[in-house]
């Protein structure tokens, strides 16, 4: 695949992350804090396949940035990043072992992002107590990841390279 | 490796992550109690303290120049309105459990449900 090629697919799948982020962000609260399905993680498992580690980070990273300048606010884009960072790590990790699907991978990366988030949660706000909310986000983080890891495998099944 | 054996791996994940999520509720709920009070923290440090039992609105003032409008009413505290962006925390369900918080992160304010004698009550 040629530099060009690729920097384009790439800049595309960001666009869908964002879009997605944006689609999820319509979706109302469900009253406890970072309980989410993570759509946006659908393009980043389909990066994170089709090219790698690397260019997944990129995708999810730019996303990130982008998607909190534009709707939200500095404050949340921290949390956001170290949730998105803990989940690159891990679903970098298990996709390397070879040992899961999509499915297992994304739900292993919904986990460590709420996990990520709320230790981000408990450092800005200089106290631990945010445990409280972490069985709600490890089940959470369980259930959004089935659902985004089993779209994901389609797509990276169906669409061709 | 097989899809099949995939699969299986997928499963004994999702098996183990659930077990963990499990224990944590009964964690949880072994210690769960009704909270007295509430409190109030900006950037960590406690700023105030009021009953829970007691009806008000409270204009808190966060980091940042920001403010957020508390509701206290029956046992159970709840924000309603913020100055910020994202209003996250307006979002969150009324807080009356010992340990629950609700958090605005852009103004750094947590309001934490405590438990103990209110700090106003009146004993005849």
């Amino acid at each position: 695949m040629s530099r060009t090629r690729k920097t384009i697919l790439l800049a595309m799948l960001t666009a869908v992350a964002m879009i997605l982020s944006y689609v999820e962000s319509l979706f109302p609260s469900v009253g406890v804090p970072g309980v989410k399905i993570g759509l946006a993680n659908i393009a980043v498992i389909f990066t994170l396949y089709r090219f790698g580690w690397k260019e997944a980070g990129a995708v999810s990273l730019v996303r990130v940035v982008l998607v909190s300048l534009l709707f939200s606010s500095v404050g949340a884009m921290l949390y956001s990043l170290s949730g998105a960072v803990m989940s690159l790590l891990v679903m970098g990790l298990l996709r390397k072992t070879q040992r899961f699907s999509e499915a297992g991978v994304s739900v292993a990366g919904g986990v460590a992002h709420n996990i990520g988030q709320i230790l981000a949660a408990s450092f800005i706000l200089e106290t631990a107590r945010l445990t409280y909310y972490l069985p709600v986000l490890v089940l959470s983080g369980i259930a959004g990841g089935i659902a985004v890891g089993l779209v994901s495998a389609v797509l990276v099944k169906r669409i061709p390279e | 490796m097989s899809s099949g054996k995939r699969m299986r791996a997928d499963l004994i994940l999702i098996g183990a992550l659930l077990l963990i999520a499990g224990a944590l509720f009964l964690i949880r709920g072994a210690v769960r109690k009704t909270g007295g009070s509430v409190a109030v923290y900006r950037d960590g440090e406690c700023i105030a303290v009021y009953s829970l039992q007691e009806e008000r609105y409270l204009l808190l003032e966060g980091a940042n120049g920001g403010s957020n409008l508390l509701r206290i009413s029956n046992g159970a505290a709840d924000m309603i309105d913020a100055d910020c962006p994202d209003r996250t925390c307006v979002g969150m369900h009324p807080i009356r459990q010992v340990g629950e918080t609700i958090v605005c992160l852009p103004h750094r304010l947590e309001i934490r449900v405590e438990g103990g004698a209110p700090p106003e009550v009146d004993v005849p």
